[in-house]
């Protein structure tokens, strides 16, 4: 089984602080670390599991530059077989639909079973993997917490629906399946795996060999336009309520009264 | 010529989620500022008696699109349908939830439509003809405005983002003949534990951390139920196995709006904010009087949740009688 698994690198936010950059057109990236999405590596891993099982190979791949060959390389120190980044200039600025349209000329090149992109990403809107299947015209499930191959042409998934729940699919390859955490438990990557990959050469992909219109991706094709970045204001830190234990609940229940917490 | 605003409704099991009627709520505002038509659609089998509860808010037409094959919601199919649809009445906004449905739809048909999509905002304003959506971003860390430049206009939002009004609006029947096209997707089951709130949507979700100290979520649990909301974990105690992932808050979980969020025994890592900063009321209980929940809550009691939460239980039950 071929699998194509969509990458992206993205900045590590839970352990930064963001800020707006002064035209408050985007974030301070400068002191910022970047890593691999988080629900990237769950697709990853799923993709090497159902490559060992069924046997094929392994294709990461992301949007980006230079700098993004790390999070290629990372994962196929995971045990991705190949990495290829797609770059070039007239990407830059791209909507979720101008990556999507990126992402699939890659897809067309060759003939991939299976496309698996992570449920979302902390700077994105959890849309290309949809975006893209329509685009492709393959079908498309979302939030997938389970995957048994059934054989070359069918796999039956397991979604994650409303209120917790699942709900069990069978789909005809090829298809397009977003990821959601907790499927698997993605392996560690040590330091030895990354020397390993370090100096292995990522093919790079641009606008011309993916037969790529410049006009229709990037900041001139986008039609959700990013304006402005704020940061959100913040409160000013909880009332500790204090008293006896029965009169902080009563003051509890008042306030809860009156903002409506109670009805 | 695009024209009128056109709300997705959805159902699950012949029951509207509350998506539907915040999409309804602001779909009607929309529609009024913009001078034109609200039209509802709603899909499903058997829908026709259920789809006149939509009319309290506000819709000038509920447009039924009711087959047997729309029994289960599949993505293509409904797609195709909702793409007819659309395809025929050309509207100028379409909006709907970003809950799970909504999302899967919105973005294929997005791509299908080659239209604009802001995905899970949480607002949006006019400026002189432009639509602007605002959304978070970074873990809720900042909140990005974007412009929708052509039509339609994908709006899916947030569940609880929005408010829910009444409004006038004629609530005309009508059908709307589906064709599902074909699908490559075959549905098989689904296990369902009805009983389980959807957290993304509860107005109160209380919820606990590595304070829980064990499995037994019981106490917060009747709190929760108590208050008609759901049950939240931090991701250590969904790390610790003590609840499923599916009810994890936080940056790699659920991003949850409620009115109220009660956090029992959660320090407050970044990533739990990013889960539910977006929350009205913040109630921290905690042992710890250093612990970071403090800073972004509104009310803070210091003190052993096991004990705490019991009498808030006890109190809230005699008041409601």
């Amino acid at each position: 089984m071929e699998i194509l698994v969509c990458i992206k690198r993205a900045p590590d936010t839970s352990e930064n602080e963001i800020e707006v950059n002064r035209d408050g057109t985007d974030i301070e990236r400068d002191d910022l670390v970047y890593s691999v999405n988080e629900w990237d590596n769950y697709a990853v891993e799923e993709a090497i599991q159902i490559r060992d099982k069924m046997g094929g190979s392994v294709t990461v791949v992301t949007v980006g530059d230079e700098d993004d060959e790390e999070v290629i390389r990372r994962e196929m120190a995971m045990g991705a077989d190949h990495g290829i980044l797609l770059s070039d200039e007239t990407f830059k600025g791209s909507d979720g639909r101008g990556i999507s349209a990126i992402l699939k000329a890659e897809v067309e090149k060759k003939n991939y079973d299976l496309i698996l992109t992570g449920a979302q990403a902390d700077d994105g809107a959890g849309q290309v993997g949809g975006i893209l299947a329509a685009m492709l015209d393959w079908p498309y499930a979302s939030l997938v917490n389970f995957i048994d191959v059934i054989d070359d042409k069918k796999i039956k998934v397991g979604r994650e629906i409303a209120g917790g729940n699942q709900e069990m699919h069978e789909i005809d390859l090829p298809c397009v399946l977003s990821i959601q955490t907790g499927i698997n438990e993605p392996r560690y990557v040590g330091i030895r795996g990354i020397r390993k990959v370090a100096s292995l050469e990522i093919p790079v992909h641009t606008a011309g060999d993916l037969g790529i219109a410049p006009e229709s991706v990037g900041e001139s094709g986008a039609r959700t336009k990013r304006l402005d970045y704020f940061v959100p204001e913040l409160g000013e830190g909880a009332e500790i309520l204090e008293g006896s234990t029965e009169e902080i609940i009563d003051k509890l229940l008042e306030f809860l009264k009156a903002k409506g917490g109670i009805k | 010529m695009s024209k009128g605003v056109l709300a997705i409704a959805e159902q699950v099991e012949g029951v509207f989620r509350k998506v539907t009627y915040e999409a309804l709520s602001e779909g009607r505002r929309i529609a009024d500022h913009l001078g034109s038509e609200l039209t509802a659609l709603v899909l499903g089998a058997d829908v026709e008696n259920i789809s006149k509860e939509l009319k309290p808010y506000g819709p000038d037409r509920i447009v039924v699109a009711d087959s047997p094959a729309l029994v289960e919601f599949l993505t293509d199919a409904y797609t195709n349908v909702i793409y007819d649809f659309i395809h025929q009445e050309t509207p100028e906004v379409i909006i709907l939830g970003a809950s799970t449905q909504g999302k899967d739809v919105s973005a294929r048909l997005s791509a299908r439509l080659n239209a604009p999509l802001a995905m899970d905002c949480v607002a949006i304003r006019f400026e002189d003809n432009r639509l602007i959506a605002s959304r978070y971003m970074y873990g809720g860390k900042i909140l990005a405005d974007v412009e929708l430049d052509g039509t339609p206009k994908i709006l899916a939002f947030r569940p609880n983002a929005l408010d829910i009004t009444n409004a006038d609006g004629a609530g005309t029947l009508q059908n709307f003949d589906v064709d599902t096209g074909t699908t490559a997707l075959q549905f098989i089951d689904k296990r369902l534990d009805t009983d389980k709130k959807e957290i993304t949507e509860a107005d109160t979700v209380v919820s606990g951390g590595r304070g829980m100290g064990g499995p037994d979520f019981s106490v917060i649990e009747a709190l929760a139920e108590l208050l008609d909301g759901a049950v939240g974990a931090s991701r250590s105690a969904v790390d610790e196995g003590w609840r499923p992932s599916s009810d994890q808050v936080g940056q790699t979980g659920k991003v949850v709006s409620p009115n109220l969020y009660i956090a029992c025994g959660i320090s407050g890592a970044i990533q739990h904010f990013a889960g539910m900063s977006s929350s009205k009321v913040v109630v921290a209980i905690n042992k710890d009087p250093e612990a970071p929940i403090f800073a972004k809550a509104d009310y803070g009691i210091e003190g052993d949740l096991f004990e705490i939460v019991p009498l808030v239980t006890e109190e809230i039950r005699k008041l409601k009688g």
